[in-house]
């Protein structure tokens, strides 16, 4: 079971790089009009209500596009997205075989937490992509961020299949742990279209140096934005369950203080300060949506901090990691 | 904070009043009032705090682990004391971190105070009158061949809990409170969790120590008994409740890899209701009547007998601290009493005995025996040093026990006394002046922690509040809705019936809200 494991991590990061290369095709020879076409209808109106403050009006799923696309794109496009959901199907696979072998829930370590926060984030991601099929072809930048956190998990965090430490033997690794790494996942793919965001706000304010020049090919700036924020807001409160209400309470019976100011409690308190600071500025229309949006990537930046800085540069209570 | 635009807006300028100092400082304070309170500062001070915390998790912390502190004060001996004046071992504890979060729940209770004023009175009062013209709300339709019951209409929507008024020819509903009720009840919820932390750090106390197995070596609840303690300003020492533990028995089960697999430990509890024993271990604290006993840590204390060139003996152990996780114990343990001469009865100073020594629970086949190969006793040995001469005991400065004082064996006032010797269990080492040191054995230690924190249940309550209403203030969307008969046709019995929605919060599915809310209402027809 843990050779199939193994197997199947390889097969899963092989899957998203060739959802990577298909989506890269769709970008490469796909005309370049058709998304930003789809992408310009679908913008939101914007209506002023009687006398109230602006009211943005969103209207759901564009419809067919004008011109048709070529059939290679779309045909690359379908075998993309294929693709990436039969990597999730190898990835989630990979990591229940590994619970399997281990008899216990496969997340008490950092390679196991990494992999069961992408996978996740490979969830959601299908989610979005089943729900708002216009936004399909962002899976590259998705495939891409799976590649590289897999390629880090397998290639330096990874350790043998093992039992659970008695530190981490508790019912509460199923719902702390469990609870966290939704969230991790979910805020990893918030981030996507948050960065998107970022680029295409600034190709329509008329930069096109690199990164920006990705704009072209992305969808309006607003999808964008509101999908970022529906994300955050659905992962804000099962972050705060698990790291500030599960945590805290597998903290006391396990080490006899509820909060302690370990570099893992520090790192979780800053990430849920600057989400929190996120919501607030979004909710406050004299802030811009653009300095909003950066707030929710600085987020994601301290995540990424408390995931590997903390383990690696920093030792604590939360040790397990494996490194 | 996460609705729209709902901070109190500034209050109208006041009438102009004669100039005076006075009212100069009124201005002041109500505009400095203003800017605290205002979103923007929050952010910043949201942000401040979150800076601030960074140290903290980078720079070891007093409270987190004072050996660290001290290790960095011996790598970086000018840095430290200056990074000491700012509180950088103390971040958490320090008055410029206590500055922002202080300054930042100011701000919010300037801003939740109003709110709190103003959703009361929202939700006391009807939904508004309908606008004068229901085409330029963002939703906008229109019901031909309507009867005219506006009571029908009411009733549909209250069905749908809504809030609805009739007024005339017209219905107003509003839904959608409990976005700002979770939204206060999210940062009133916030404050609780700060009044808790701050009961918790008056009224709770802790206090750490490491008990060895045995019936001789039981501890009671007062502070002398502790290694390390710390009591609230409110707690009184001499009421802490009244209970004595003695650890009857530690397990400890490894895997083949000597990562440990079970905790297991045994204890008789006396003066916490009838004298009973109970088992605990890690994720699994004993819990007793005012305060929890925690399972930290383990390891060995070798038991050493030495008999000294007079022919007295005397038996001690001492815990040896793990160093690594194949619990390789490194400690000391000292007899000053040794060598007194039995007719004088005079103790000599210089004559005292002290050994320090590397314990490994399995010890490798060969030389050098500095680490153990595994964490369970399966080939113990006992590598020792013996040192004669002063210990230093004497001076009244409190020592370290796990170590013998490097500064006297740097002195040359304690001195070594032949090579270092491993010893197995039961083997004795006769010393140059005859006498002898026996390694009897081990015993097993637990290092535990005791506590007792009052704000912690009020802050669980108080966290799992905040989170139900911020669900409440990110999930909730405040909306209204509105109907209008026209004026009668002279031609025919049914109305046109106008209907309008407005949502006043984000909320991207209200189109299919309001569609399917006005067909109930046509359904009702």
């Amino acid at each position: 079971m843990a050779a199939l494991s193994d197997a199947l991590l390889v097969v899963a990061m092989l899957g998203y790089l060739a959802a990577m290369i298909c989506y890269a095709a769709v970008y490469a020879f796909g005309d370049r009009g058709v998304v930003a076409r789809v992408a310009e209808r679908e913008s939101d109106r914007e209506l002023v209500g009687a006398g109230g403050p602006p009211v943005i009006e969103f209207v759901g799923e564009p419809a067919v596009p004008v011109a048709t696309p070529p059939a290679r794109t779309v045909w690359f496009g379908r075998v993309a997205a294929a693709v990436l959901v039969l990597a999730a199907v190898a990835q989630i696979s990979s990591l229940i075989s590994r619970g399997v072998a281990g008899h216990r829930l496969p997340w008490g370590n950092m390679y196991e937490y990494v992999l069961a926060a992408t996978s996740v984030a490979a969830v959601a991601w299908i989610v979005v992509m089943v729900r708002r099929p216009a936004l399909r072809h962002l899976g590259l930048y998705v495939a891409l961020t799976q590649v590289v956190l897999l390629g880090v998990a397998g290639l330096i965090l990874y350790v043998p299949v093992g039992p659970l430490v008695p530190a981490l033997d508790s019912y509460w690794l199923a719902i702390h742990v469990t609870a966290v790494a939704i969230s991790s996942g979910v805020f990893l793919i918030a981030f996507v279209p948050a960065g998107l965001f970022l680029i295409k706000s600034g190709y329509d304010k008329g930069r096109n140096a690199f990164p920006f020049s990705l704009g072209e090919r992305l969808p309006a700036a607003d999808v964008l934005e509101r999908l970022s924020f529906r994300l955050h807001a659905f992962a804000f409160p099962i972050w705060t369950f698990g790291a500030l209400i599960a945590g805290p309470i597998w903290a006391e019976s396990a080490w006899g203080r509820y909060w302690g100011w370990d570099p893992k409690e520090v790192w979780a308190f800053i990430s849920w300060i600057v989400y929190a600071g996120y919501l607030h500025a979004r909710a406050t229309p004299s802030v811009k949506k653009t300095t909003a949006t950066l707030i929710a990537v600085l987020g994601f930046l301290t995540m990424l901090m408390n995931l590997f800085g903390v383990n690696i540069f920093f030792t604590g209570l939360h040790s397990y990691g494996g490194l | 904070m996460t609705a729209t635009d709902t901070r109190p807006a500034a209050p109208a300028a006041p009438p102009p009043r004669k100039p005076g100092w006075s009212n100069a400082l009124v201005t002041v304070g109500r505009s400095a009032w203003r800017q605290l309170t205002s979103m923007r500062t929050a952010l910043v001070l949201l942000f401040l705090l979150a800076v601030a915390s960074i140290p903290g998790s980078i720079l070891p912390q007093t409270n987190v682990g004072i050996e660290k502190v001290q290790g960095f004060y011996r790598a970086h001996p000018t840095l430290a004391p200056w990074l000491a004046k700012v509180d950088g071992f103390n971040v958490f504890g320090s008055p410029w971190f206590a500055a922002i979060y202080l300054l930042l729940f100011t701000s919010l209770i300037g801003c939740v105070i109003p709110r709190l004023r103003d959703h009361y009175r929202a939700i006391r009062s009807v939904p508004p009158n309908v606008p004068a013209r229901l085409d330029r709300l963002p939703q906008h339709t229109t019901v031909d061949d309507h009867d005219g019951d506006l009571a029908a209409i009411a009733a549909t929507l209250r069905k749908r809990r809504w809030r609805v008024v009739v007024r005339d020819e017209t219905v107003s509903a509003e839904k959608g409170y409990l976005k700002e009720t979770g939204n206060l009840v999210f940062h009133v919820s916030l404050m609780a969790v700060l009044v808790a932390v701050a009961l918790g750090s008056w009224y709770g106390w802790h206090g750490n120590r490491i008990l060895v197995t045995g019936p001789d070596s039981g501890f009671c609840n007062s502070l002398q008994q502790y290694d390390e303690s710390k009591l609230g300003p409110r707690v009184d020492e001499g009421r802490l409740p009244p209970f004595c533990v003695t650890l009857d028995q530690f397990e400890a089960t490894f895997q083949s890899s000597g990562q440990p697999k079970q905790f297991k430990a045994t204890v008789t509890v006396e003066g916490d209701g009838p004298t009973h024993t109970a088992d605990f271990s890690v994720n699994d604290p004993l819990r007793l009547g005012g305060a929890s006993v925690y399972l930290l840590g383990h390891g060995y204390a070798p038991i050493l007998r030495y008999t000294d060139r007079f022919g007295k003996t005397q038996t001690k152990e001492g815990p040896f601290l793990s160093i690594d996780g194949m619990q390789t114990g490194s400690g000391a343990i000292s007899f000053p009493d040794a060598n007194v001469d039995p007719v004088t009865g005079k103790r000599d100073s210089s004559l005292q005995m002290g050994f320090d020594g590397i314990y490994l629970p399995t010890a490798p086949a060969q030389a050098p025996y500095l680490r153990s190969e595994f964490p369970a006793e399966n080939n113990p040995g006992l590598l020792l040093t013996a040192y004669r001469g002063n210990l230093g005991l004497d001076a009244g400065i409190p020592s370290s026990v796990y170590r013998l004082d490097q500064g006297q064996i740097d002195a040359g006032r304690l001195k070594q006394v032949g090579e270092g010797k491993l010893l197995k269990p039961g083997e004795t080492w006769t010393l140059d002046d005859g006498s002898s040191v026996q390694f009897v054995g081990t015993k097993k230690y637990v290092t535990l922690s005791v506590r007792h924190d009052p704000g912690q249940g009020i802050a669980l309550i108080a966290a799992v509040c905040a989170l139900v209403g911020l669900m409440g203030s990110l999930f909730g969307k405040r909306r209204r809705i509105f109907f209008r008969l026209a004026s009668p046709s002279p031609t025919s019995s049914s109305r046109l019936l106008e209907a309008g929605g407005l949502p006043r919060t984000d909320y991207p599915g209200f189109a299919e809200e309001f569609a399917s809310t006005v067909a109930a209402v046509r359904e009702k027809t």
